[in-house]
């Protein structure tokens, strides 16, 4: 589904990506984990396509077409979703309007027939119950005044209404105490099929206990240094990123 | 020794071509009297602290002729889906055959100039009284010179029952249109209107207008104004109100080009518990300039106004918010609230914000606030990153950004053609 060869980027001059490989299958869940500043959100960043990042070597296939040719809404269109670090507070646009939109366009990119309300309306239902999002929230300001957990909540409230391919989860867990976390994660889960693949990027081990991942990678200093199954995201948490730094210096 | 003639006089001079001989000695007495203050009057310079932020000269350099009314066709203007009385103006002048209205017991609505041979006691007491004397060039250039209007009278009680839509339409060349309009409100009535000015063909014309709006105790009055004027047209727009106690004046201004358009909004609150709500948005493009100047003068206690103008500014376009709020020294227990937001779209888009407040009373909660920003860059991607193109993001957030300048609108149909013409503007 997803492959990244040779990634290389920058932003303001500063390379922060410095030759990434990966490979993501369907029916996956990869967890990239690494230390603050190792890279992790800059990752999440191009693949969604982000301005302010110039990538300057290498490329990311996604189903076999070229992802950094696209413009981001092509890219979310395609079947790639960032669940953001920091949710963005839109005043004046409801939560509704703004997914009504998003999926009619995906639709209309696909070359399908708009939602109807009624079809429309049942998917809020069904989805919103999935994250135990109050049906109010749907309602207010795109997370205008959300706490952090209801704005994190939101983000996969927004992957569920979408159905994407591809989930790319930016520190998810960040800020999100553990019942929080644990109707996220559940989510998350629920939402897994054999058809989609999840890229968890977290900081701690702790969301890895709820999205069990098939893969853990290791990102230091702008490349994946190690890779293995979730045993290494215990024993990582175990020893510490100093163990990572200490056996590259070996 | 001859007398070089200036500007005003230029304009005057075509304006005498004017006749109004049908009218009696009462309205000829008022417009002598604003031609003797026009004759102490000169166009304003951005040396005057009122016209500061904008130049008129592009207004004031031309040679303009008060054409006659046309023979036009309404329909593109009148807004869909909206049960309403239709009344239409060409060039400032009442043309029967192209409105069309029901009449409604309570309900008098009349030409300015057949209203003012029919000498109606309330047209009469109210006509010019809220107009006279206030020092304003352009005003009184529309005291003297103005063609004809809508009068509106609603009697004491009355609920008019549809709103009414009075459409001022422009053509021509260098045209000097004057309308004017007055609508009196006696105690405990209702009525909503809405006035909309365009063109059509027009190059180069000049909308001088003026409505004056009475309202009695505990009567409600909604003006719904929308300006949509092709290239190269000019307006200065006054409007002159008088609440009385318990009274709620509602006015929602939507401008959405104009090459050079002023508003100038006057609220006199001289009654207890009164409600006056100033809803405001400007969308300049191109080299557009959009100035509003409003007062809000509180002379009585326990009165609550509030104020929101936004603007969404283009290209090279200009916007221009002053407003000011005067809580006089009886004013006790005023809350006055107001704000002015804008959106530059542009680098070289320009705003000019001066919100204004002179407090005399002790008692009072008031509160102004100016913002001047952008589009949030974060917002738009985090739409983007779920699939919504950057145009409809930007349309989006405009949207949202507006839609409460305009929130006081009760009118429907009228708050979907407006969100409507919002929409196409920014659908690139």
């Amino acid at each position: 589904m997803l492959q990244i060869k040779n990634l290389h980027a920058k932003v303001e001059d500063k390379e922060i990506l410095k030759g990434i490989n990966l490979e993501v299958k369907a029916g996956e869940v990869h967890a990239i984990m690494g230390p603050n500043g190792s890279g992790k959100s800059t990752l999440s960043s191009v693949l969604a396509g982000r301005e302010a990042y110039e990538v300057t070597e290498g490329e990311v296939l996604f189903n076999g077409k070229d992802l950094l040719d696209l413009a981001p809404e092509e890219r979310a269109n395609e079947g790639v979703f960032l669940a953001f670090q920091y949710p963005v507070e839109i005043p004046g646009v409801s939560n509704i309007n703004f997914l009504k939109t998003a999926i009619n366009e995906k639709r209309d990119y696909n070359k399908q027939e708009p939602v109807s309300a009624k079809e429309f309306l049942s998917l809020v239902k069904e989805k919103s119950a999935l994250v135990e999002l109050d049906a109010k929230l749907a309602n207010r300001s795109v997370n205008e005044g959300f706490s952090g957990g209801e704005k994190k909540r939101n983000e996969i409230f927004q992957m569920a209404m979408l159905e994407p391919k591809l989930s790319i989860l930016d520190e998810t867990d960040s800020g999100l105490d553990i019942d929080a976390l644990k109707i996220v994660a559940n989510g998350v889960n629920k939402l897994k099929s054999p058809e989609n693949a999840t890229i968890v990027i977290t900081h701690y081990q702790r969301l890895l206990d709820y999205i069990v991942p098939d893969f853990v990678h290791v990102l230091y200093n702008g490349r994946i240094v190690k890779s293995g199954t979730k045993e290494l995201a215990l024993e990582l948490e175990e020893k510490g990123y100093d163990w990572i730094k200490n056996e590259l210096k070996v | 020794m001859i007398a070089e003639l200036t500007k005003k006089d230029l304009i005057i001079e075509q304006l005498n071509a004017l006749t109004f001989h049908a009218e009696n000695e009462h309205f000829k007495t008022l417009r002598q009297a604003a031609r003797t203050a026009l004759a102490d009057l000169e166009f304003p310079t951005s040396k005057t602290e009122y016209w500061k932020y904008t130049r008129l000269g592009k207004v004031t350099n031309k040679t303009y002729t008060a054409q006659s009314a046309a023979t036009v066709d309404p329909t593109p203007f009148l807004i869909p889906g909206l049960d309403a009385h239709i009344l239409v103006l060409v060039n400032g002048r009442f043309k029967a055959e192209l409105s069309s209205f029901s009449s409604q017991p309570g309900v008098t609505v009349l030409a300015l100039q057949e209203a003012k041979t029919a000498s109606r006691t309330a047209f009469t007491k109210h006509f010019n009284q809220y107009t006279v004397q206030q020092g304003e060039i352009f005003m009184e250039l529309n005291n003297a010179y103005h063609t004809d209007g809508i009068y509106l009278e609603v009697e004491k009680g009355i609920v008019a029952e549809k709103p009414y839509h009075v459409l001022n339409i422009t053509t021509g060349n260098q045209n000097i249109v004057q309308p004017r309009n007055l609508i009196v409100s006696a105690p405990d009535s209702q009525i909503k209107l809405i006035e909309s000015f365009v063109t059509i063909e027009a190059q180069e014309s000049f909308t001088n207008s003026i409505a004056e709006f009475y309202v009695a105790e505990n009567a409600s009055v909604e003006y719904n104004k929308i300006q949509s004027f092709g290239p190269d047209n000019y307006q200065i727009a006054t409007e002159q109100v008088y609440q009385e106690s318990n009274s709620r004046f509602t006015v929602n201004t939507a401008t959405f080009n104009g090459t050079l358009m002023r508003n100038n909004l006057n609220v006199e609150v001289n009654g207890t518990y009164c409600e006056t709500n100033l809803g405001g948005l400007y969308l300049g493009k191109g080299k557009d300039h959009i100035d509003n100047h409003t007062v809000i003068d509180h002379k009585q206690p326990h009165c609550n106004s509030n104020e929101v103008y936004k603007g969404v500014l283009d290209d090279e376009s200009t916007g221009v918010f002053n407003g000011k709020v005067f809580v006089r020294q009886d004013a006790q227990i005023t809350n006055a609230f107001q704000q002015n937001n804008n959106i530059l779209l542009s680098d070289n888009a320009t705003v000019n914000s001066k919100p204004e407040l002179e407090i005399y009373a002790d008692d009072v909660k008031c509160s102004h606030g100016s913002t001047t920003g952008q589009i949030d860059d974060e917002a738009i991607f985090y739409l983007q990153s779920r699939g919504i193109s950057k145009r409809n993001a930007i349309n989006l957030m405009i949207n949202a950004f507006a839609k409460d300048a305009l929130e006081k609108i009760t009118i429907e149909a009228l708050e979907e053609y407006i969100n409507t013409k919002i929409e196409a503007r920014f659908t690139k």
